[in-house]
């Protein structure tokens, strides 16, 4: 008993607005505002989640791990594209949250936006290491091989790889926001992550985005990087891309060493 | 992925940056010339025909011309692909900003070759 009063104590309300719109139904957008209690360890998808069961059922939302992993709860908060599940309302420090869809995306409806375009650039810079001989695919006749890589190999693309596909830097990005063909910061970002792994053997990846759209209409705003929850720096990986495009810095990537791996049948 | 054109974009951002960073030196040249006499008789009319004679500051000049004219028009071209995705527009605006650093150069060159007098 003495608990549950000083949990009712710790207990403080924050002013919920959420962004409503339903392009099915062609209703007109606006927002929708709750008084919604909080404690010092609430995160804004804790507080939308508590709209939905207890005060709303209707308002529109995608999550899915609650820990920053999935990136399915991207969202503008407060006017800045975060993780609903990585965001306390206490470090806010406001009295009222705005929630909004992530900009430069389709709304489907409320919160939810559409995610097709994001990930077709991302899938046009074929995404997965290429390798003449197979990288791991049982289901065909090829022989499968590990591959040898030094710390450093790793650590020229490591960070890249943190990529939750999240959107956020998508939806924070100034091209993107007016030109509708280029690939976004995450599909050039992870261009170069397959571009700097010694695993790949793709020859041409560059050519994907060396275009009118591609990757020289980049402004360099850095929000990309400023915005990921990851700690990916976006930016940075579209400056390498350049450099290396432009001559400045030259590939002397070695492939990675491979060693032919012995399936069960072959050892019996 | 559009192969059927005559430059790759990344080696025509090899020339935008190339003439940009060209363009510094010749106009820092061109602005300590303007220096080197009284500002109001740098602007005198036989002072800036004096300087049309001179084979070096011709030289500087065209320098300006060249390095100016393709560097501005397609930052121009840059900005105004932005504006729409479509092939029609994009294919008007190379068209517009290729033709238009032709005239200028084309008329700057005629200017400084009549004011030389060759």
């Amino acid at each position: 008993m003495i608990n549950s009063n000083e949990n009712n104590k710790d207990e403080k309300k924050i002013v919920l607005k959420i962004f409503r719109e339903n392009t099915a139904q062609k209703t007109d957008s606006h927002y929708d505002t709750f008084n919604v209690p909080y404690k010092k360890w609430t995160t804004v998808l804790d507080a939308l989640l508590y709209v939905k069961s207890y005060m709303d059922p209707s308002v529109a939302i995608r999550y899915s791990c609650r820990m920053a992993s999935c990136g399915s709860c991207g969202m503008k908060i407060n006017g800045i594209p975060r993780l609903a599940c990585y965001t306390k309302i206490s470090e806010l420090e406001t009295s009222t949250i705005e929630c909004e869809p992530l900009p430069n995306l389709p709304v489907i409806r409320d919160l939810v936006t559409d995610f097709s375009r994001f990930f077709n650039h991302h899938k046009n810079i074929q995404p997965y290491i290429q390798s003449k001989d197979g990288v791991d695919d049982p289901d065909t006749e090829k022989k499968t091989f590990s591959f040898y890589q030094s710390p450093d190999d790793v650590d020229k693309y490591l960070q890249f790889s943190y990529c939750i596909k999240c959107g956020l830097c998508y939806s924070a990005c100034p091209t993107v926001g007016t030109d509708l063909k280029f690939p976004g910061p995450q599909a050039l970002a992870q261009l170069y992550r397959y571009y700097a792994d010694t695993r790949d053997e793709a020859k041409n990846r560059l050519d994907i985005v060396d275009d009118r759209h591609g990757i020289w209409r980049c402004h360099f705003a850095g929000s990309c990087s400023k915005v990921c929850p990851k700690g990916v720096d976006p930016a940075l990986g579209i400056q390498l891309l350049r450099s290396y495009m432009l001559g400045i810095s030259k590939n002397d990537k070695k492939l990675a060493e491979k060693i032919e791996i012995q399936t069960d049948e072959e050892s019996i | 992925m559009e192969r059927h054109r005559m430059l790759k974009e990344s080696q025509i951002m090899k020339i935008h940056y190339i003439t940009g960073i060209a363009a510094i030196f010749v106009v820092a040249v061109h602005i300590l010339m303007r220096l080197i006499v009284p500002f109001g008789s740098s602007l005198e009319y036989d002072y800036i025909i004096s300087n049309y004679k001179n084979i070096f500051y011709v030289f500087i000049l065209e320098s300006i011309l060249v390095l100016i004219s393709i560097h501005g028009f397609n930052g121009i071209r840059i900005i105004l692909l932005e504006l729409r995705q479509n092939k029609a527009w994009e294919n008007m605006i190379t068209i517009m900003t290729i033709s238009a650093t032709v005239a200028l150069i084309a008329y700057g060159t005629r200017t400084i070759i009549l004011a030389n007098g060759l």
